[in-house]
């Protein structure tokens, strides 16, 4: 060992942490392609901290200059164009890969016993991550940026007895203001990114600590060999980071053809009416959030009563959470649970996927009715996920991973 | 795996298929294309003369624009500024916003974005579909943006139209004679202008295809740049793929 390396290991653990994270963590040797999600999350937030920290040098946290600032950084800051459709589209990427990494956990049942702290940690980010981009999306201070913020802060006002005052005190005044815009870029660079920071932490903490599943959903740990290194597992380093290079750089690949040849994404990442600066007294034909909202915006819209409708969406979520324990299959994999269960998560994803289409489109009152029988279906798979997990026949789970 | 993929692929474009369409106006279709840069320079030429007056461009620089488009700083100052503006500042306009409402009825906006903003079919359509109104304060009306407030500025240029004219209309040619029977715009003229419609439809687009190029002069140097990092990256995959496949060789 190097002597610098041997005088900090004496102080300091690094060996130690290198070892019990890196190279002597065993992670199961048949990984898919859905295991490229969890390291590509963390590439894209670490894209968000760097392009964030550049954005903040030259941006102006004020009514009167929000937007102008952020033209400057498009025309006048070098290279600043670059920095923003980065992290402009390192929002959106953001919710395509922690998307796919949820559905990765859906599928292969990474949420149950013993990883019920994992997934409650990632929704935990989930969470942190959906107040996060909705505060950074009120900074460049456009027409969507602003009435989309006003929509939301006013879903608070929706809550009995309390509603009024608490939207009150999230937006600093009486309506969304250069207040509420700086309140919200306090919250965006500093506190929601630390939030983010230490929850990666402890999701990654709490993985190391039982173990990551695989697609066959096998306990790894049960076959040792004498050296009481699990048969099928490989240490993650070197095996998975020269893995997750690849789909690293094919990521990266995706991910820059849409920074430099299309960071409008036709509509949908940077939306049109947010290049017009923010007006209070002129109310945007229709208002969307971001397509990465509009599940959860549908659900909202199918409920009838504005309450009922805040308290829908908000369970949309909750519900998330004790998946772990709504879920009583014996096995943990979709490979080897029953049909039934394949269906409720097949229903589930389209539900979810129309929802999000639903929740970009004017609502009409067919779409309503749709988005009403979505919503039902969204619920529904988590609600009868204790009896059809139970009733249904699952196949025989392998002794050891199956590598295909 | 691959079923559920295909299903759910299935599932939402049958869905899309179903829930797609809804009204809109017929328009006509432009490809802009920024590396023109004498369409670039005629369209900044018409938007100083005939649109700068009203509608600034605050959040671009002179020079950005003198040095993309390929305009030496000397002859631009000359040209293409007024007042006491140095090339270094932003295009900003002197008429004050209070009274252009009181004038027009709304304050014209900057269009520094508006091709962003509108798209720049929308403003193709929009400056050439004025036509003779007399309800109007200005004399016109426009089939785009019904009782804009603006008036038609390019009038000396187009002529004003009698009827509202017709656009998005695929073009038709008779076969025997070949005479044009259908096409879109203007057929009729109550004012003449200095331009024949073709040369007019030429010069608003390269005013468009200028206001194109400002909404975002990042464009060319970011589809420069965007080539060589994804040609760089595809040789990157070539190494990391290698890697990974002689690490992973005994891997079963």
């Amino acid at each position: 060992m190097p002597k610098l390396l041997t005088w900090i290991d004496e102080r300091l653990p690094v060996v130690q942490a290198f070892e019990k994270h890196m190279s002597k963590y065993y992670a199961p040797k048949n990984f898919n392609i859905f295991y490229f999600f969890g390291v590509l999350s963390f590439v894209v937030l670490a894209n968000q901290l760097l392009t964030g920290i550049w954005l903040t040098m030259s941006y102006n946290p004020s009514g009167e200059g929000a937007f102008a600032s952020i033209e400057y950084i498009m025309r006048d800051v070098e290279y600043g164009w670059l920095l923003r459709y980065l992290h402009s589209t390192g929002a959106s990427a953001f919710f395509v890969v922690v998307y796919l990494h949820m559905f990765r956990g859906l599928l292969y049942g990474s949420y149950k016993k013993p990883r019920e702290l994992v997934w409650i940690f990632g929704m935990t980010i989930y969470l942190a991550l959906m107040a996060e981009a909705f505060m950074g999306y009120l900074l460049p201070w456009g027409q969507m940026s602003y009435w989309g913020a006003q929509v939301i802060v006013n879903l608070f006002g929706a809550i009995p007895y309390i509603g009024e005052d608490l939207a009150l005190w999230i937006r600093g005044d009486y309506l969304i203001s250069g207040i509420t815009l700086n309140r919200f870029f306090a919250l965006h660079v500093v506190a929601l990114p630390i939030v983010i920071l230490a929850l990666v932490v402890l999701h990654i903490l709490a993985l190391h600590e039982v173990g990551s599943n695989n697609p066959d959903g096998i306990d790894i740990k049960k076959n040792k060999d004498a050296d009481g290194i699990p048969k099928d597992g490989i240490p993650f380093h070197p095996f998975y980071t020269v893995h997750d290079m690849v789909g690293i750089v094919v990521f990266l690949f995706v991910f820059c053809a849409v920074v430099f040849f299309f960071p409008e994404m036709g509509g949908y990442f940077l939306e049109k009416p947010n290049f017009e600066p923010a007006n209070p007294l002129k109310t945007p034909d229709h208002i969307a959030p971001v397509w990465y909202f509009t599940p959860f915006y549908a659900i909202l819209r199918a409920v009838p009563d504005a309450f009922l409708g805040v308290v829908a969406m908000g369970a949309a979520i909750a519900v998330l959470f004790v998946l772990p324990w709504l879920d009583r299959s014996p096995v943990r994999s979709m490979r080897y649970k029953g049909n039934l269960s394949k269906i409720a998560l097949l229903l589930f994803v389209v539900a979810f996927c129309i929802l999000g289409y639903l929740g970009v489109v004017v609502a009409t009152p067919e779409r309503t009715l749709w988005a009403r029988i979505l919503t039902a279906v969204y619920f529904l798979y988590f609600l009868l996920m204790p009896v059809y997990t139970s009733i249904e026949k699952t196949k025989p789970v392998p002794e050891r991973v199956t590598m295909r | 795996m691959k079923t559920l993929i295909l299903t759910v692929a299935f599932a939402l474009s049958a869905f899309q298929a179903h829930a797609a369409g809804g009204p809109s106006i017929p328009m006509d279709h432009i490809e802009t294309d920024i590396s023109d840069q004498e369409s670039l320079q005629n369209g900044l030429t018409l938007y100083t003369n005939y649109c700068f007056g009203c509608h600034s461009l605050k959040y671009s620089r002179y020079e950005r624009s003198a040095n993309d488009l390929g305009i030496p700083n000397e002859i631009f100052e000359e040209n293409l500024m007024f007042g006491d503006a140095k090339i270094g500042q932003l295009m900003d306009i002197s008429m004050p916003a209070d009274q252009a409402k009181t004038w027009f009825g709304n304050t014209p906006p900057d269009l520094t974005l508006v091709a962003r903003l509108r798209g720049p079919d929308w403003l193709y359509n929009y400056l050439r579909a004025f036509y003779s109104d007399p309800k109007r304060p200005y004399g016109v009306n426009n089939v785009v943006y019904k009782d804009v407030g603006m008036p038609h500025v390019l009038a000396g240029l187009q002529g004003v139209c009698a009827e509202a004219p017709e656009l998005g209309v695929e073009p038709e040619v008779d076969p025997l004679s070949g005479n044009i029977v259908k096409s879109s715009g203007c057929k009729e003229f109550v004012a003449e202008g200095s331009l024949s419609p073709e040369e007019y439809d030429q010069a608003i687009y390269d005013i468009v295809n200028y206001l194109e190029y400002v909404g975002e002069p990042s464009r060319m140097q970011s589809e420069s740049l965007g080539i060589k990092v994804l040609i760089f990256l595809a040789f990157m995959f070539v190494f990391v793929y290698f890697l990974n496949k002689e690490y992973w060789r005994g891997i079963h």
